[in-house]
């Protein structure tokens, strides 16, 4: 299988199932074309008025060559593969850790709805926490990279067990042979220099959420009383955090809704005010919300993700770049198909737990009594939900077995497909537009930046 | 090749030979939290 575009004057042909890709002139772009679709015969006829009779023979010859070495028109050969994979028996290596249902932000979007969870406010206490850290080592098998995650509502909430958690996880790595890497989302309204001191010591990366622009901010993330604005309390906090962070990781994460399609605008933004590691991404929303995504946005959300590359490239080119989280890709040295195709490991390897100690497959389905998997002293006991997690992978998916992106995406968001389909093995279908033009332009940036200037 | 220029190779089908370690990181640990991106991500062997 192949899928081809033509990008901001490149001409990409990926090979979908090796993963090859290539930029290509016009004659091979159209060649290619023709001999998927009719074969090697018809590609003469077919382009004999376009192209002079020597070109389009040197392109085949380019094509046949290609072929031979296996990097056009392979077949898929991995679901058996991967069936055998997932059908391994399951361990734990990743936990988001739900120190606190409360949050001192509102923002309208939350899926949390403002940090509870369809639940009642409540923090963690370091007891089941402790147990919960507890639960991954003994579950996580010979795995030696343990990650847990920081989530609420709002973790600094419960800055006090956050730390104690931490101590206790690096009190136990050695005894244990792990290696934990903790990680931390915030909304920043609590940090402050004891909270940034602790965290660029044991926090592997940090998420700080904040939209963009002071007006699309303080839109969809109101303080809690509605007054001032949130964006004039985070935003000097985060500058100075990501000063401070040095070589570590860390992310200026925001969402966009229909309120602003011009969202390139908020990654400019964050890349103007200093920030060189960036994530900005789609709404998660009913669609009845006045902010979702609606499928008549599209034509403009993937127009502006091209305007976005396009000065991507621009900024790279002059010496002043920054990292957008979704145009990274690693063609020469990324996951493995059996990560690509597997999935995010929700509800098997990657797991949920509540303040209270309920485990759910993932963040996104906390609250949603269905899928409660088990809880920090029982452990997983649902194994009817898990086993569904477990085989859920891009083969069982109806909709991603013939799709390109499926190396790349890995069937999407369990929990998307969840919202708008009632099922798990189905694809959030304005979601997939989104991811497929994400995956186009950077590779198109990979071809743009291998083609000096 | 004088007509195309072969970005990167067959990684796929190699990567079958030795994969599936299990010790990268869990997409949703890294920014996303919403979407599922896994093909962003590194080889923690190749780290």
């Amino acid at each position: 299988m192949i899928h081809q575009y033509k990008s901001n004057g490149y001409n990409i042909v990926m090979d979908v199932c090796s993963g090859a890709v290539h930029v290509v002139d016009d004659v091979v772009y159209d060649a290619i074309a023709i001999y998927e679709k009719d074969g090697e015969e018809a590609v003469e006829a077919g382009l004999s008025g376009k192209y002079p009779k020597e070109e389009i023979e040197e392109a085949l010859g380019e094509i046949r060559e290609l072929q031979e070495n296996g990097l056009l028109f392979t077949e898929d050969i991995y679901e058996q593969y991967v069936t055998d994979f997932k059908n391994r028996k399951t361990v734990v290596k990743a936990l988001c850790l739900h120190v606190a249902h409360d949050c001192n932000l509102g923002c309208r979007y939350c899926f949390a709805e403002e940090g509870e969870y369809h639940g009642r406010r409540a923090i963690m206490s370091y007891e089941v926490g402790k147990k919960a850290l507890d639960f991954l080592i003994e579950n996580s098998g010979n795995r030696r990279n343990l990650e847990v995650d920081f989530f609420g509502g709002e973790p600094l909430m419960n800055w006090e067990v956050v730390k104690k958690l931490v101590a206790y996880g690096r009190s136990r790595e050695k005894e244990c042979n792990k290696n934990f890497r903790f990680t931390i989302t915030t909304n920043g309204m609590l940090l402050n220099d004891e909270v940034t001191e602790f965290v660029n010591k044991e926090m592997a990366n940090v998420v700080l959420s904040i939209d963009g622009r002071r007006e699309v901010n303080d839109r969809m993330r109101p303080t809690r009383n509605g007054k001032g604005s949130s964006y004039d309390i985070i935003m000097p906090k985060f500058k100075e955090f990501a000063k401070g962070r040095g070589e570590k990781s860390y992310y200026v994460r925001g969402t966009f809704t229909r309120y602003n399609l011009d969202f390139a605008e908020d990654v400019l933004h964050f890349a103007d005010e200093g920030f060189d590691q960036i994530s900005v991404e789609p709404v998660v929303a009913p669609p009845e919300a006045d902010y979702a995504i609606r499928e008549e946005d599209l034509p403009q959300i993937l127009s502006e993700y091209d305007r976005l590359a396009r000065e991507f490239i621009r900024r790279k080119k002059e010496g002043r770049g920054f990292n957008f989280f979704h145009f990274m890709i690693d063609l020469s040295q990324g996951p493995c198909v059996a990560k690509r195709l597997s999935g995010c490991g929700s509800g098997t390897e990657y797991l949920a737990v509540t303040p209270w100690g309920d485990f759910y497959p993932c963040h996104q389905f906390v609250g949603q009594e269905e899928f409660l998997l088990g809880n920090v002293d029982i452990g997983v006991t649902n194994t009817t939900v898990r086993d569904k997690f477990k085989l859920c992978n891009v083969y069982a998916k109806e909709k991603c077995k013939n799709c390109f992106a499926r190396f790349y995406c890995s069937g999407g968001c369990a929990a998307n497909s969840w919202n708008f389909h009632g099922s798990i093995t189905d694809a959030y279908d304005i979601g997939c537009e989104m991811q497929k033009k994400r995956i186009e332009c950077a590779i198109m940036i990979k071809a743009a930046l291998a083609d000096g200037d | 090749m004088k007509r195309v220029k072969t970005l990167t190779s067959s990684t796929l089908k190699e990567s079958m030979k030795k994969g599936g370690c299990g010790e990268c990181q869990t997409s949703c640990q890294s920014a996303c939290k919403t979407s599922c991106t896994v093909g962003n991500q590194s080889c923690e062997n190749h780290k």
